[in-house]
């Protein structure tokens, strides 16, 4: 039986879905990858710079521009996938705007929601000026504009771990793996821009996972003075100079601490997807008690569903980091092209 | 700062409060501090509002105080309110009205164990009819008294001869508004506006025309509590919670206090007095204190009645600095006179005499 | 006058904004590597001294931090200076030298110095 000309579509058009596109793509099979957003890339087109080398994001997302650069590859902006059936010896999936495409093989790739700060209201996002996520900072690495509201240079500028990630409060139990690294990252890049601002973290755990992250944050503390207070900040309200006062405990030093930020970053964590729970949920798909998609072994199935031709990448099983991501999608596109192969 | 946030929490957390038909139950330190506060309520609702409320004098104390002090156990409180409740299943109301915030923390936290835990509800049950002979239905809702002056305060402030402005700058008052902590740290869902961003004063506030101060310490407890200040040497840690609030919301000038639950008033009005006496600090423009009403006191200015009818001056910062701002004329020199026009003595120490 | 029979408590809060961080910058200027202590506490679980005194050097290397000293002047004379925390410290922070350093900027602190 040939493996040639199989129809594979993909939901989601971000770093896990472009790269198992790209795979399949290069190994002749069509691919029709469907993308909510107008663009490609996800997340990573809105990102500055990487961790651990801090290399550009831009780098990441023209590779991945590239990579759709194929002619197996259609590229759908603006439409979402609805809803995954078996049908006959395949899949149907609706789209949104109420058409359905047939497939051989489904990839979902859907990836994850940043976690909305205001649901965290103890924190002040979008009441009180002055506090940002890390998305917005990223951004405003991106505009070159590191400046407060009121248009001042910071003096000092606050991050705060686990946001919306470890903490029942908002039912994210789970840990959301990348954004301690990206705290660190980002504490470089404003020690770097500014060097007569003080930067300090408020963690609970610093979760340097993958290679150099380590590395990384000697370098931030060595090279770069950036100071780590282990503690969750439980509140932050706005002063008469617009600044951010925040109560943390200094756990280390057993005693409560007090500080006056200029700029206060709230890493937001992970979430699955509102569009990827959707699709979840209509194709019956298991979803793991932090709400991601279940696949069917944690250790050597991580990319299966119990749906026969529907194999999972990326963030939409788990937060992962781009470089896994990757890997990921890689996989579940090997697994694609072996359940094709034996149909 | 951003109103929208603050606007979108708010819409987050309403309650329903009912509209008329209210039993009401009585604060022991808002009668004992705050002696014209109750009967302000009482004449807001009945002659202000046409509304019905009704109290039986054979209620007591909630016990609140003995059951946070671990002097009262909970079973025993339980029995308290749920003579209460029979009470008014009596007198055939279905809404009570609660005058202090402990006490209506502990009814929440009563009302809550009782569905979670029904057989703690037939106990008690059990527990009134061997003590008292009573039964009781229970209540369709509980209210705290400032949430339904803020159900009513656009209706109140279109009768208002006052406004919480200040005709000597031709500005709102600025405001800080302090909500006890039985009030919505517990059950955030049953305060008005939530846990971190209570709205049940700011309504009233911004609808009365005045201007709300957020500091930092807004959201602290005035170290009221109750086990510590039970005991004489463990006041300081009380104090020095009340002081903190003090620093903190001074740089803003605030032209008074307001909270809705009396304990907190007492305690932010009468450490006012302590500070001074200790350290020689006291808060407010030009030394002179920042007087601190309840919030049916700030009504009633509101409303126009008589400040000193409304027992205005045993407090212990004096309002004198704000009734001038307000444009109220109020004699001080009738201040201390009783009903027969005989005088009393006249406390010594007041702020701002 | 207080004749209320109780005081006001003091606050135990660390205020960053009004701590005095010049013997941080006293060490940290002449000992880099105290940047890089991330307070695992290996070393006080090895500290000779902290076993039957007060002296607990992972706390001490973080309230200097902070700029909060007044804990620390009789605390720190009672390193010996066995060096057995500088062995197992896994970031290879100078430990001996941080706390002869400590022990100079306080006192130097103390005569206005610094």
């Amino acid at each position: 039986m040939t493996v040639m000309t199989k129809h594979v579509i993909i939901a989601g058009g971000g770093v896990a879905g472009i790269e198992a596109a790209g795979v399949l793509a290069d190994m002749g099979h069509t691919v029709s990858i469907l993308e909510k957003e107008g663009n490609p890339g996800g997340h990573v087109s809105k990102w500055h710079a990487l961790f651990p080398d801090r290399r550009p994001a831009g780098e990441v997302t023209g590779y991945l521009g590239k990579r759709i650069e194929n002619e197996n590859i259609r590229f759908i902006a603006g439409t979402s996938v609805e809803k995954i059936e078996r049908h006959g010896g395949g899949l149907t999936v609706g789209i949104s705007g109420g058409t359905t495409l047939n497939a051989d093989a489904v990839i979902v790739a859907t990836g994850f929601d940043l976690f909305d700060a205001r649901r965290k209201e103890e924190y002040g996002y979008g009441i009180y000026d002055n506090v940002i996520t890390s998305a917005d900072l990223e951004q405003m690495f991106n505009d070159d504009r590191l400046l407060t509201s009121d248009g001042r240079v910071p003096d000092r500028i606050g991050f705060v771990h686990c946001v919306g990630s470890r903490d029942e409060k908002v039912c994210n139990e789970h840990c959301s793996k990348v954004c301690c690294v990206t705290a660190v990252k980002q504490a470089i890049e404003v020690r770097e821009k500014l060097p007569g601002c003080e930067v300090f973290c408020f963690y609970m755990d610093m979760r340097m996972f993958g290679p150099f992250y380590e590395e990384l944050y000697r370098e931030s503390q060595e090279k770069y003075n950036v100071n780590y207070i282990r503690g969750k900040v439980s509140e932050a309200s706005g002063t008469m100079k617009k600044r951010v006062a925040l109560k943390v405990e200094d756990t280390l030093a057993g005693r409560p601490l007090k500080m006056e930020v200029d700029l206060l970053v709230l890493m937001t964590g992970m979430e699955m997807s509102k569009s990827g729970a959707k699709l979840a949920e209509a194709s019956g798909f298991a979803t793991g008690i932090n709400r991601f998609l279940e696949s069917t072994d944690n250790h050597y199935g991580s990319n299966m569903s119990k749906m026969k031709g529907v194999f999972y990448a990326g963030t939409c099983t788990a937060p992962m980091n781009i470089t896994d991501t990757i890997s990921h999608a890689r996989a579940a596109a090997v697994e694609a092209v072996k359940y094709l192969s034996s149909k | 700062m951003q109103l929208e946030g603050k606007k979108r929490i708010w819409a987050e957390y309403q309650k329903d409060i009912p509209d008329d038909h209210f039993f009401y139950v009585r604060s022991c330190i808002r009668q004992t501090f705050f002696a014209g506060s109750e009967q302000v309520f009482l004449k807001i609702m009945r002659d202000d509002l046409g509304k019905d409320v009704m109290e039986d004098p054979r209620h007591t104390t909630c016990t609140g105080i003995g059951y946070h002090g671990d002097v009262v156990p909970f079973e025993t409180i339980s029995t308290v309110v749920a003579r209460h409740f029979a009470l008014a299943t009596e007198a055939g109301y279905k809404n009570i009205a609660i005058s202090c915030v402990t006490s209506f923390g502990i009814y929440t936290e009563i009302l809550e164990t009782w569905k979670h835990f029904p057989d703690l509800l037939a106990k008690t049950r059990d527990n009134l009819f061997k003590a008292t002979g009573r039964e009781f239905d229970l209540p369709e809702s509980i209210a705290h008294a400032s949430d339904i002056i803020y159900k009513f305060r656009d209706e109140l402030a279109r009768k208002a001869k006052y406004q919480l402005y200040d005709i000597t700058t031709g500005k709102p008052l600025k405001v800080v508004e302090h909500i006890g902590c039985h009030y919505a740290k517990m059950f955030p869902k049953h305060g008005i506006g939530g846990a971190e961003f209570p709205h049940v004063l700011v309504g009233m506030i911004e609808s009365w025309g005045g201007e709300v101060i957020d500091y930092p310490e807004r959201r602290h407890c005035c170290g009221f509590g109750f086990r510590q200040y039970l005991i004489q040497a463990n006041r300081g840690y009380s104090i020095s919670a009340s002081r903190k609030k003090f620093e903190s919301m001074e740089p803003y000038k605030p032209d008074m206090i307001v909270a809705n639950c009396p304990g907190c008033a007492m305690f932010m009005d009468r450490w006012q007095y302590t500070i001074k006496e200790i350290d020689d600090v006291t808060y407010g423009g030009y030394k002179t204190g920042i007087p601190t009403l309840t919030y049916e006191e700030m009504a009633g200015l509101v409303m126009g009645y008589d400040p000193w009818e409304m027992g205005l001056q045993f407090h212990n910062v004096q309002a004198l600095p704000l009734l001038r701002k307000m444009g109220i004329k109020a004699d001080p020199d009738k201040r201390f006179l009783a009903k027969d026009g005989s005088r009393l003595p006249e406390p010594a120490n007041l702020i701002n005499s | 006058m207080n004749r209320f029979g109780f005081h006001i408590n003091k606050s135990r809060l660390i205020d960053y904004d009004t701590s005095d961080r010049k013997v941080r910058q006293y060490i940290t200027d002449r000992e880099p590597s105290f940047r890089v202590c991330f307070a695992c506490g290996g070393c006080t679980a090895t500290c000779t001294a902290g076993q039957h005194a007060s002296f607990n050097l992972r706390r001490m290397n973080t309230l200097i931090r902070r700029g909060e000293i007044a804990p620390l002047r009789e605390e720190v004379s009672r390193c010996m200076l066995c060096g057995k925390c500088q062995l197992i410290c896994p970031r290879g922070v100078n430990t001996r030298n941080v706390v002869a350093l400590a022990a100079e900027a306080i006192m130097k602190y103390d005569r206005n110095e610094l």
